[in-house]
């Protein structure tokens, strides 16, 4: 998928070129591409048609830069009108108000409420918060059980409802063990209801009242399709939304609904959960749905940012010699630097499809890349020109010299020695193959 | 994955992608040779083979197959055709025969907004020309009408009723988290207890929270015995013991709850490989339906979705919960057409007797409602 809708505006662009302006007639096709992808995404109908129709209106008469092409050109605005609508930064709860501040969790049945309240939860807890769980779900059975246990799990404190109470005598309890306890954070959790469940709506609006909350979050599943606007919409009208929270964002759905959902409400998307445990839980960060949604993904920065680092004649010479495997210890460290000057490895592994997650596993305990870049090219520049230009001379005796000389241990040398045969017989023959293999192998990440 | 592992692995794919860089920009650079018009050779080309302008596009690159599983040729015709713009076309083909362009507009919005998708929607547009006259294109209700006839042929898709002659049928119920396997199988546990049938329910899920509390209630209301294992248990284990024990109480039917998963965590897909394999040790042939329960809210994911359970577990049909909202659940036409599993149930509700049959007329009555 990824790239996919990058590669189709720039074979539609291409013809675009030396027109030197955007016309209505020359993007037409690229904004089809558009709508298709915002549809196959689940973004809904209408908020589709007015998203193209702004880029079409910002598109039409402008001058295709010199140093862009027209792709550039267009996706640049295609983001920004979208980064536009997904309100651009990150959101965070403001948590320093008068406590207890008060969230109440709503949404749709099986979005994802409970788990979000307890994940939720628990990094109120991480801040140093003291939060207050409580569970209000009196339809769904042994919802109460439910809420009761993951707020053991992540170690809060749960209010202990009862069968058959009721939910505004809840928050009404609640609201006062919170006050007597001195809880900091109160967060309700509530029983998914349709929008169209009057009676059920009716409840929420007095459990609202009762609560007074500061955040009147909606819990929306990732996976929503076209009913996304219903629901924001009918939410947003009857009981008021301060923001959002998008669940399941751990699988493949491309999450068009937070668009939806965006473009309805207007309120900003707080977190996003991403997986099943409970420490799942991070903030929203709107550019990079915007990338999902689009279906480009950041190999697009990656793309551009290795474009400026390097120019063809440099491009050209590598790829022969990693064909040809003259592919030498010098010539690594010297892609090492390019790719340095690009930027830190961490972001730009972050960037590769997958890699991302693979970073995020390894969380910020784990070594740093950078630093270990660094060890490499000490060893490398611990080497003489021979050894650089044939690894193969690195007996026992030179291995030994390189670790002395570069601060690291025998042991570290014969793994990076390792690893760099390793990867070049890799990279020779995905180069052999070219883009196909490169592109089968982002996606086999 | 570790650190250094990362690094070459990362670095590799850098240095890849300005190798391909090159390689594209060479490529661009080829073809306007001098003294041609290079529109005319790019609109030349884009006639004829497309790979030859863009080293990037391999045969896996064509946008989104929702087909691709299935062989059939009027599919991947239709696909063909969205590569080049499938509206371009589709306007030329139906506009040239007289269907109008509000039309069009109007049918194109209400598929899309019942879910049923763009690809879909197009394809069955499009389908529209070679079934109708050049008359009846003209005709919006003609056309209306045989729009609801082609969606119903792809939804009403032969189902027997769940043949309850195993000694026990065992019925394996899975889907994503938050669908409604618990309730669905809370009221099919009801539905069949009226019936006169012995039912007994095993508490797969014993990941979440108060899922297995959450199907003992159910099973009280209904009447049937949960088997459940202690804290923590392993499903596979809870699952055999209830199998074991409908098989020695005489019972007619096994219903399984399984942890809600999505379809993308390779683990638990294998995990749930394992519980079939499971129940076929504890009763041979078991399962006798593998039940995926889709929400009816979900979008075009449900698509991947189903075509990744049924690559894991043969899938043998399909229950669309929350049917009383305001989703229509039109994502299940996709997969009706695509991967030919029929809806056996489906949710309208949360009370034990909010289960109903599919019936396609009412489906598609449905979508076609004004809302």
């Amino acid at each position: 998928m990824f790239g996919n809708l990058e590669d189709k505006l720039s074979e539609i662009l291409k013809k675009v070129r030396g027109h030197g302006t955007l016309s209505e007639d020359n993007i037409k096709e690229a904004l089809r591409d558009v709508r298709l992808s915002l549809l196959e995404a689940d973004v809904h109908f209408t908020v589709v048609k007015d998203f193209i129709n702004a880029v079409k209106e910002r598109a039409v008469g402008q001058e295709v830069k010199a140093s862009l092409t027209p792709t550039q050109d267009f996706i640049r605005i295609v983001s920004e009108e979208l980064t536009k609508i997904m309100g651009g930064r990150a959101a965070e709860l403001d948590l320093k108000k008068k406590p207890p501040v008060i969230i109440l969790m709503m949404g749709l049945q099986g979005s994802g409420k409970t788990t979000t309240t307890g994940k939720l939860a628990l990094r109120l807890k991480g801040q140093g918060k003291k939060p207050l769980v409580v569970p209000a779900d009196v339809q769904r059975p042994a919802a109460i059980d439910q809420l009761k246990t993951v707020a053991g799990q992540v170690g809060v404190d749960c209010y202990d409802t009862k069968p058959g109470m009721k939910a505004p005598d809840i928050a009404k309890l609640a609201l006062a063990q919170a006050d007597r306890q001195g809880q900091d954070v109160v967060l309700v959790d509530t029983a998914g209801r349709l929008a169209i469940d009057l009676e059920l709506m009716e409840e929420l609006r007095e459990v609202k009242g009762i609560l007074n909350p500061h955040y009147t979050l909606l819990v929306v599943d990732a996976m929503t399709g076209q009913d996304a606007v219903n629901v924001a919409t009918e939410f947003k009208n009857q009981i008021g939304i301060d923001g959002v929270v998008m669940t399941k964002l751990d699988g493949d759905a491309r999450g068009g609904a937070a668009l939806s959902v965006r473009a309805v409400t207007g309120a900003p998307i707080y977190f996003a959960g991403i997986g099943e445990k409970m420490e799942a839980l991070e903030v929203f960060y709107p550019d990079r749905i915007a990338q999902r949604i689009l279906g480009m993904g950041d190999v697009m920065s990656l793309i551009e940012k290795t474009s400026q680092a390097y120019d063809v004649k440099q491009a050209k010479a590598v790829a022969k010699k990693l064909k040809t495997d003259e592919f030498t210890l010098e010539d690594f460290k010297e892609q090492m630097q390019m790719i340095r000057k690009m930027g830190d490895m961490k972001s730009l592994l972050g960037m590769i499809p997958g890699m991302g997650q693979a970073m995020k596993k390894l969380g910020n305990s784990g070594p740093d890349p950078d630093k270990e870049m660094k060890r490499i090219e000490a060893m490398i520049n611990s080497m003489t020109k021979a050894e650089r230009a044939d690894a193969d001379l690195l007996n026992g005796s030179r291995r030994k010299r390189v670790a002395e000389g570069s601060g690291t241990t025998v042991a570290e040398v014969n793994s990076f020695l390792k690893r760099f045969k390793e990867s070049k017989k890799m990279m020779k023959r995905l180069a052999k193959m070219g883009p196909g293999g490169l592109r089968g192998m982002m996606r086999g990440f | 994955m570790d650190i250094g592992t990362l690094i070459f692995a990362g670095g590799g794919l850098i240095f890849l992608v300005f190798v391909a860089l090159f390689i594209r920009k060479q490529t661009q650079r080829r073809l306007p040779a001098p003294g041609v018009d290079p529109e005319k050779v790019l609109a030349d080309h884009a006639g004829k083979d497309s790979a030859d302008l863009d080293p990037f596009r391999d045969e896996a690159d064509v946008p989104v197959p929702p087909a691709e599983a299935a062989p059939k040729q009027s599919l991947s015709a239709g696909l063909a055709k969205t590569k080049t713009g499938f509206m371009a076309k589709l306007n030329a083909v139906i506009f040239g025969r007289g269907l109008d362009e509000g039309l069009v507009d109007e049918l194109e919005a209400l598929l899309v907004t019942s879910d049923i998708g763009i690809r879909t929607a197009e394809k069955l547009l499009e389908g529209l020309k070679q079934d109708l006259s050049k008359q009846e294109l003209k005709d919006p209700a003609a056309v209306k009408k045989r729009l609801e006839e082609k969606i119903r042929g792809i939804v009403a898709q032969k189902v027997a009723p769940l043949a309850l002659d195993k000694g026990p049928t065992v019925l394996m119920v899975i889907g994503v988290n938050g669908v409604g396997k618990t309730t669905t199988i809370g009221k099919l546990a009801a539905r069949y207890t009226q019936e006169g049938k012995k039912v007994v329910l095993a508490a797969g899920d014993t990941f979440r929270a108060a899922a297995v509390q959450q199907l003992e209630i159910w099973g009280e209301r209904a009447g049937c015995v949960v088997v459940k294992g202690p804290n923590e248990a392993d499903p596979a284990s809870v699952i055999f013991e209830a199998i074991q024990k409908a098989k020695a109480e005489k019972a007619d039917l096994c219903i399984c709850d399984t942890a809600g998963r999505l379809h993308t965590k390779v683990n638990l897909m294998e995990e749930l490989k394992k519980l079939k394999r499971v129940m076929n040790k504890a009763h041979e042939g078991a399962p006798h339906e593998v039940l995926l329960v889709l929400d009816a809210t979900t979008g075009q994911n449900a698509i991947t979705q189903a075509r990744q359970f049924k690559e894991a577990v043969e899938v043998s049909s399909l229950a669309l919960t929350k049917l009383d909202g305001t989703a229509k659940g039109g994502v299940v036409v996709a997969i009706c057409d695509e991967l030919g599993l029929p809806v056996r149930y489906i949710g309208i509700g949360e009370k034990v007797d909010d289960l109903r049959d599919f019936n396609a007329d009412e489906f598609v009555g449905a979508l076609f409602e004004e809302t």
